[in-house]
């Protein structure tokens, strides 16, 4: 056995880990115990919903003897934490709202049965703003997540960004390799960037949609959030595939996205999108923007200015399209099938009414609400069919843009991570986190963000790179130029394992 | 042929009245699973028996097309003679109902697999008249509530959740209850000889509402011509009637309600309205305005449906003749236009009629089939699928009388004979001597006992030629009903030196 203490354990990289335990320096029993403590002792971030370590330990065993018997998946033994709108049979699945209850569900998501198949282990389902409807992770039934950095000198309580913040925090404070996230608005990329990780959204039908509860279907997608890009790789190889379930996965070959990582990006066109400049962002973010392009142009790429003009429609377009969605897609949940149900309802209305009402949170029935309204007779030409018009205008401004360059370079967020409170009470403003990651979710693009530097007050940033379609090969290999080039050796400090 | 024939209008105490008619169909598509699960659509199941999760409406759950259904939609399509739209979408049609698990149908609004297309309908009265098609479209059953149950409880079955409709819209192309109905009948012939649906109204699979409306004479004929539905009333539509005969009842009622209420110098509000079958009358279910917004839109979850039309192209190859063109070809073979709709009206039908008309007469067999077997199978309580004497056993029983080794009459008994006992027509012909006697001996030696037994009647005779009757029925007798009749009369006016008649 190696000489290794559990925090040199819980603190690899996703690809260290596997290479440790190929070669029979650890076990899965091991390094899946070490996350299960560390799991126990962080608690005060609130970063699970449901912890699993009994079934972690269990199928770490299992993994134990398929890699004696010498039968070993791509993940094999590899521990990693499931963000809670991934149905997991036999697992509580909750979408961290109250109407889905004690929901256990009787299938498991094609997302997760993949990386199952590759032989990892779950530790447990991660907290998330209520159906992944948030940029804070404040919207929580289960309550808020704390970002494991703080501020210099300030023992303030941070956002761990949404809706992924509960594996965005998990992989921050070591207590997963890595986590799988979903991305409707940059519900990836933002915690990824504000918790100084890699957060991958890969292209719309990469990855299977069966078995993920659903928030806007035409935009939903299931990636990975990670230490480093080359664990985002090893990840994504996992978890793509086409789905017969799933009519919207696209049936085309997965590539071995680890070695397309290979070979630099000398000749790489990066464009830079000039309508990404926009008033009153920080200065660090525009500084940290130009950092990043230097550090591809030092790499051999050619740095290009492109033009994506319908950028500035990018938010609203997407808080019609997505609560659109969402008003049918949250129809389901209506207290007669499954999950919470009102006491005391006199007729079926009354039941609907106190269910829904009882049941979902506000931000919740903030987006049902105004969905229902852009779908409504008299409004749905103007809302839903013009914002489907102007999606379209934002798909093609990428096509055009990838004329001139293979992949794009723009700030993740419009500033470092925000204080717990900080933006609850205004909406817009909290909708703003997502103006840089909103286009790519329209346009059906890959986008990962990487973590680039540190704010003035000592918080993370992140970069976003846009791919083209099902060109993650390349998406990734422009990350990792960013990554080696920033050099990001950040933790944040422990405060909460006492 | 004119629009405002008399037999169309309606009379009311102000003059006369038009009425007009559209319809919706819904037909469950005949497909061993549902339209997006592969849940089994089996009627008659345990409730909640035939449910995957998808159709139960669970978290991360997805529609998946199911191809054969998409096959009989086209294949509906084709037989309505309309075009088929290479691209569709299917929409979300959202609406809060306990039976309805995923909160929306998933249904086609502006993007239908099916354009415009027509069914020709037979009147009684000999006239046919086109009924256009608008459109059909595939879309999600509901489940079914279940308020008898329990005392302060209802259930849901959910195994109707998910099944395939075709729903089939027509143009407002039907002036009499009886046009609707015939209408309602022949489509549900079509997707039956095409195999889309089963056409069984009792067990739901095909289920009509009924569109109806009145004018004014000569409101139709404007509408035919300008395509203005001003020239119409305004509609009223009556939901889920499930019975030929309760549409046309429940057509007469509202037509005549709507022009009481305008006589009486009201207006008619365009609503939804409920046909009660057992008192006959239709009542308000909703108003226009208390109509649900469905807040259609494309669902998310399902590309745009889009067919090669070299895969349409060959579903049309294997298109059945349709009830149409097989009446054509009956007629042609010498069929009255009469005859030969009631034998297309059903498949089987048409089919067994084919069988027994093997290498005979078509007349000979078209009225075998209709004074005789369909009189047994009326009589019986069968249908034509359950007839106890195969077609081929009826088509020998028809040649025996055309070569005369039986008569019309033996025929008869020999059809109740194996109709009750079985057997093959010609072994019992045979077995039970029922063959006609031709041989002239054996009638004149019948002959010959009759005169001895009757000489008054001989005498009789003689003055009153009309009592040759008499003796061919006494001939009849003496060989057990077997002479051949046409012989008999021949060999007694021979015998007795009758003279020819008139």
């Amino acid at each position: 056995m190696p000489d290794m203490n559990s925090t040199s354990l819980i603190g690899m990289t996703l690809a260290e880990a596997r290479d440790a335990i190929r070669a029979k320096k650890i076990s899965s029993k091991e390094l899946t115990g070490a996350f299960v403590a560390a799991i126990e002792k962080a608690r005060p971030l609130n970063a699970f919903i449901t912890e699993a370590g009994e079934k972690a330990l269990a199928m770490a065993d299992a993994s134990d003897k398929r890699i004696a018997a010498g039968t070993m998946g791509a993940l094999e033994g590899l521990p990693l934490a499931i963000k809670d709108l991934f149905c997991t049979k036999g697992t509580r699945t909750t979408a961290a709202s109250k109407i889905l209850g004690n929901f256990v569900p009787p299938y498991e998501s094609t997302v997760t049965q993949n990386l199952w198949n590759a032989g990892a282990v779950m530790l447990g389902k991660t907290n998330l703003d209520e159906f992944a409807m948030g940029s804070s992770n404040e919207t929580s039934h289960f309550g808020p997540v704390f970002n494991p950095w703080r501020a210099n000198n300030s023992n303030a309580n941070l956002v761990p960004g949404g809706s992924s913040g509960g594996s965005s925090a998990a992989v921050a404070a070591d207590l997963c390799l890595a986590a799988t996230g979903t991305d409707t608005g940059g519900s990836i990329r933002q915690p990824a960037a504000v918790t100084g990780r890699v957060g991958l959204k890969p292209t719309y039908g990469r990855c299977s949609r069966f078995g993920i509860v659903a928030f806007a279907s035409s935009l939903d997608q299931a990636g990975p959030m990670t230490k480093t890009v080359k664990d985002a790789a090893i990840m994504l190889a996992s978890m793509a595939s086409v789905d017969a379930k799933d009519s919207t996965s696209v049936d085309l070959p997965v590539p071995d996205y680890e070695k397309l990582l290979e070979g630099g990006i000398k000749g790489l066109r990066v464009g830079i999108p000039m309508e990404y400049r926009i008033d009153g962002a920080p200065a660090e973010i525009d500084a940290l923007w130009s950092k990043g392009a230097d550090w591809l142009k030092a790499q051999g790429a050619e740095i290009v200015e492109v033009s994506l003009p319908h950028t500035k429609y990018a938010l609203p377009t997407y808080y019609i399209v997505a609560p659109a969605e969402a008003s049918a897609n949250l129809a389901r949940y209506d207290g007669v099938k499954f999950g919470y149900r009102a006491q005391g309802a006199r007729d079926i209305i009354e039941l609907y009414e106190k269910s829904r009402g009882e049941g979902f949170g506000a931000e919740v029935q903030r987006r049902i609400l105004i969905g229902t309204y852009v779908l409504s007779a008299g409004y749905y030409d103007a809302y839903y069919s013009r914002a489907q018009k102007l999606r379209s205008l934002i798909k093609r401004d990428f096509e055009q843009a990838f004329e001139k360059c293979d992949v794009l370079l723009t700030p993740t967020t419009p500033g470092p991570a925000f204080g717990v409170g900080a933006k609850t009470s205004d909406p817009l403003e909290m909708y703003l986190q997502d103006v840089f990651t909103v286009t790519v979710n329209l346009a059906g693009l890959p986008g990962i963000s990487v973590p680039a530097g540190l704010s003035e007050n000592g918080l993370p940033l992140g970069l976003q790179l846009i791919g083209k379609a099902f060109d993650e090969g390349t998406l990734l290999r422009a990350a990792q130029a960013v990554e080696t080039a920033a050099n990001f050796k950040h933790s944040p400090a422990k405060w909460w394992s006492v | 042929m004119s629009t405002a024939a008399k037999n169309k209008l309606l009379k009311g105490e102000t003059g006369d009245w038009e009425i007009v008619i559209g319809m919706e169909v819904h037909a469950q598509v005949l497909s061993n699973s549902k339209l997006f699960s592969g849940a089994s659509t089996e009627f008659g199941a345990e409730p909640n028996s035939q449910v995957s999760f998808i159709d139960a409406g669970f978290p991360g759950m997805l529609p998946v097309i199911n191809e054969k259904c998409v096959e009989q939609a086209v294949r509906t399509g084709l037989g309505l003679k309309a075009k088929i739209n290479l691209r569709s979408i299917f929409d979300r049609k959202n609406y809060f109902f306990p039976d309805l698990p995923q909160g929306y149908q998933i249904s086609q609004y502006k993007d239908p697999i099916v354009g415009e297309g027509e069914v020709t309908i037979d009147l009684k009265d000999g006239e046919s008249i086109k009924v256009g098609i608008e459109r059909l479209h595939l879309e999600q059953d509901a489940g079914k509530s279940l308020h008898d149950q329990h005392p302060d409880s209802s259930f849901v079955d959910l195994n109707r959740s998910g099944i395939a409709l075709m729903e089939i819209v027509t143009k407002p192309h039907m002036r009499t209850s009886e046009e609707a109905a015939a209408f309602l009948k022949k489509l549900r012939a079509i997707v039956r000889y095409l195999g889309t649906c089963d056409g069984n109204m009792d067990e739901g699979s095909m289920r009509a509402d009924v569109n109806v409306s009145v004018c004014r004479v000569g409101g139709y004929e404007e509408f035919r011509k300008t395509g203005s539905f001003k020239s119409l009333g305004t509609r009223c539509e009556i939901k889920n009637v499930n019975s030929m005969r309760f549409i046309a009842q429940a057509v007469e009622y509202e037509a005549r309600r709507q022009i009481e209420v305008i006589e009486a110098g009201g207006t008619i509000a365009q609503e939804t309205r409920r046909y009660d079958s057992k008192v006959g009358e239709t009542r308000s279910m909703r108003s226009k305005e208390e109509a649900h917004d469905y807040r259609y839109f494309p669902d998310p979850d399902l590309l745009p449906l889009e067919l090669e039309a070299d895969w349409v192209e060959a579903i049309k190859k294997t298109l059945p003749e349709l009830p149409d063109e097989k009446k054509a070809r009956f007629m042609a073979q010498g069929l009255s236009a009469y005859d030969a709709s009631v034998l297309v009206a059903e498949r089987e039908l048409a089919d067994f009629y084919e069988e027994l008309a093997k290498g005979v007469d078509a007349k000979a067999a078209a009225n075998w089939l209709n004074n005789e077997i369909l009189g047994r199978l009326n009589r019986d309580g069968l249908s034509i699928a359950q007839v106890p004497v195969s077609a081929a056993a009826n088509n020998a029983i028809i040649r025996m009388i055309a070569d005369n080794t039986i008569s019309g009459k033996i025929a008869k008994d020999l059809l109740d004979i194996v109709w009750t006992e079985g057997g093959d027509p010609r072994q019992v012909v045979e077995a039970r001597g029922m063959k006609q006697v031709t041989d002239t001996g054996a009638i004149d030696a019948a002959i010959e006992a009759v005169i001895a037994a009757n000489p008054a009647k001989v005498e009789e005779l003689k003055a009153k030629p009309k009592l040759a009757a008499w003796f061919v029925g006494q001939v009849m007798k003496q060989t057990g009903g077997k002479a051949n009749p046409a012989a008999v009369n021949a060999a007694l006016k021979a015998r007795l030196n009758l003279p020819d008649e008139g």
